[in-house]
């Protein structure tokens, strides 16, 4: 697979659709294109006033005084606000650590109202494949969050968890990774699969995942280029000339 | 009734033995050689050959034993099989947890802050060891030996039921899996959750192979030469593999007809999808129509490494368990550049095929070497050397 990734990747990069991204980022753009169209996305963006909301665990955080502004969310924020011109972007963030995707759904109704998004951006999965949650119950919670943000009139996209090789032999992501991308298919909402982007980083060698650094450097570009690719993701989807068709309708 | 031929089918011991390497490429996280793992080309990976094929060997082994000697010496002979396994997991357990707490005391990037709350357990290890020996906690990848604990000690009134109705048998193991869907049957693991691969599920790819093994092989030949249901496992597999393109390139997947993707999504492995199994049945029709019994090249060197991890299968599988953690080590210790990741695939297969003939060698030496044989030869995970 890794060569046809790579010759994608290639392909990828002749284009210029991704001709702002920075090449450390644009190795992995795409991973990053979307299955599925954004319309409330596209419709915020026409009325030039575009709420995010980012659900999130620990890994949607970075510690440190200037975490809040280097994590992804904020990142998505500033990339979405450089590419659309006029339009207002707002990112509100829900993000606390150590939760099960059943714990976010609990918060998210009251979240959804507060903010009124036309984006949740929801990243889960990891705590669910730490703790060992029962599979059904969480494919469960998937379905229940992606319809509550729904009825509230907001798109979803699912963010997967991330890619950690000196932890891999101890969480197993596996399933949860593939629940999340099954529910995503059947619900038509794109998954931005942050595990494929940052594996291919690591197998790059762009970014050193496996380093034992305590120092925030490479958690801050890695953060950034999240964002930047979700932003990417975002507008991709919610151009309307270049949403994918889907071949059945 | 009897055994298709008392003749050892290399077959099984060559499949086994590739099933038990991929499983190991599989098993060293991040592996970039794992991309060649029968797994990303399709729904069922190398665990259905492994429990197919070792229930065909335990029929195989257990089911004479269980003619010649009857029903209690056949049972305490599988039950000693069980322990026998049982005290490997636990092996692999005490090294996994020194793998463990080695990450817990080196590893503190900010980036993975929640990752590593994965080892708040080494803070109570008392109830996390004393549910592992109960089987309930099982680290990443552990889920395998546990499963075939289980299968084995319920295998002998399945066996002796085989032996006598073998239809029935395997009538009675398809309503257990039916049921299981049905009632959502599984087995409670810790901290939370259920048994990754469900007993109640792959016990069916268990008794299908022990089923074959003791006749069932021989009355689907009619079936399995047909040209018909040699084409209609190709046309699966292709459609399979489309499938899984999809997965690795979104834009793949707009040329999934949404009647589709609502049918096939989720594929199970837990519960051991019927997709899954579908996939299984037709790679093993395309492997019987293509590899015959008797084709000469079974005998070949060139096939030797593979065939020799196969007839010690619990040894290789536990090696190799052993060998993606060491793996995994080297990757995070000294480099993870492809070039490591290939080395340490095939460093691991020559490891396990080394051991795997010295294990050969050595029981045939003391088989040479003179004093009274035990009375059968020993099995292997699943009467591998039988």
């Amino acid at each position: 697979m890794r060569w046809r990734v790579l010759l994608l990747a290639l392909l990828v990069l002749a284009g210029p659709a991704w001709a702002e991204l920075p090449a450390q980022c644009r190795v992995a753009a795409h991973l990053a294109e979307p299955n599925f169209p954004l319309p409330k996305v596209a419709q915020a963006v026409a009325e030039k006033k575009f709420n995010i909301l980012v659900v999130g665990a620990g890994s949607s955080q970075l510690p440190g005084a200037n975490g809040a502004k280097n994590a992804y969310p904020a990142r998505l924020q500033q990339a979405l606000a450089d590419q659309l011109t006029g339009i207002e972007v707002k990112v509100a963030t829900d993000v606390k650590s150590r939760r099960t995707a059943a714990e976010m759904v609990k918060a998210l109704p009251s979240i959804l109202a507060a903010t009124k998004p036309a984006l949740l951006v929801w990243q889960t999965g990891t705590t669910d494949a730490m703790l060992a949650v029962d599979p059904d119950q969480f494919s469960h919670a998937l379905d229940t969050g992606i319809n509550t943000a729904h009825a509230a009139g907001a798109d979803v996209i699912l963010v997967n968890a991330q890619y950690s090789p000196r932890t891999e032999s101890m969480i197993a992501l596996s399933t949860y990774s593939e629940d999340m991308r099954w529910v995503a298919l059947q619900q038509e909402v794109p998954l931005f699969d942050r595990f494929s982007i940052m594996r291919l980083w690591s197998d790059l060698g762009t970014f050193d995942l496996y380093s034992a650094t305590k120092k925030l450097d490479i958690a801050e570009r890695v953060h950034d280029c999240i964002g930047r690719l979700l932003a990417d993701l975002v507008i991709t989807a919610a151009k309307p000339e270049e949403q994918p068709t889907n071949g059945s309708r | 009734m009897a055994p298709v031929s008392t003749e050892r089918d290399l077959r099984l011991d060559l499949f086994r033995g590739l099933a038990l390497w991929l499983i190991f490429l599989d098993h060293i996280p991040s592996n970039a050689v794992s991309w060649l793992t029968i797994r990303n080309y399709g729904f069922s990976d190398a665990t259905e050959i492994f429990v197919f094929i070792s229930g065909y060997t335990a029929a195989f082994v257990y089911g004479r034993a269980m003619r010649q000697h009857g029903f209690v010496i056949a049972s305490a002979r599988v039950l000693k099989r069980a322990w026998q396994i049982y005290i490997a997991h636990v092996f692999l357990l005490a090294i996994y947890l020194a793998e463990i707490a080695y990450v817990a005391n080196s590893f503190d990037n900010p980036l993975y802050s929640e990752e590593m709350g994965v080892l708040d357990f080494l803070k109570n290890p008392d109830v996390t060891i004393f549910q592992a020996l109960l089987l309930k906690f099982k680290p990443v990848n552990m889920d395998v030996l546990p499963l075939y604990i289980l299968l084995l000690a319920w295998f002998p009134p399945m066996l002796w039921l085989l032996l006598r109705a073998p239809s029935i048998a395997l009538i009675a193991s398809a309503v257990l899996y039916a049921l299981m869907w049905f009632f959502e049957w599984n087995i409670p693991a810790y901290p939370s959750g259920v048994w990754v691969f469900n007993p109640f599920a792959w016990q069916l790819l268990f008794v299908f192979g022990a089923w074959c093994a003791l006749g069932g092989a021989q009355n689907l030949s009619r079936w399995l030469n047909s040209p018909i249901l040699v084409g209609l496992s190709i046309a699966y597999l292709v459609f399979a593999f489309g499938i899984a393109m999809t997965w690795y390139f979104p834009r793949l997947a707009v040329y999934v007809p949404k009647f589709v993707g609502e049918a096939i999504y989720p594929i199970d492995k837990t519960n051991l999808d019927v997709l899954r199994i579908l996939h299984f049945l037709s790679l093993a029709v395309i492997t019987v129509a293509f590899v015959p019994r008797n084709w000469p090249a079974l005998k070949s060197r060139f096939f030797w490494p593979a065939i020799v991890c196969g007839q010690h299968s619990l040894e290789t599988f536990c090696l190799g368990v052993f060998l993606s953690f060491a793996g995994h080590f080297m990757f995070t210790e000294v480099s993870n550049r492809l070039f490591m990741h290939v080395a340490v695939s095939v460093a691991g297969i020559a490891i396990m095929v080394a051991i795997a003939a010295l294990i050969s060698w050595y029981r045939q030496a003391e088989r040479q070497g003179g004093g009274p044989r035990p009375p059968a030869a020993k099995p292997g995970l699943a009467g591998g050397d039988a």
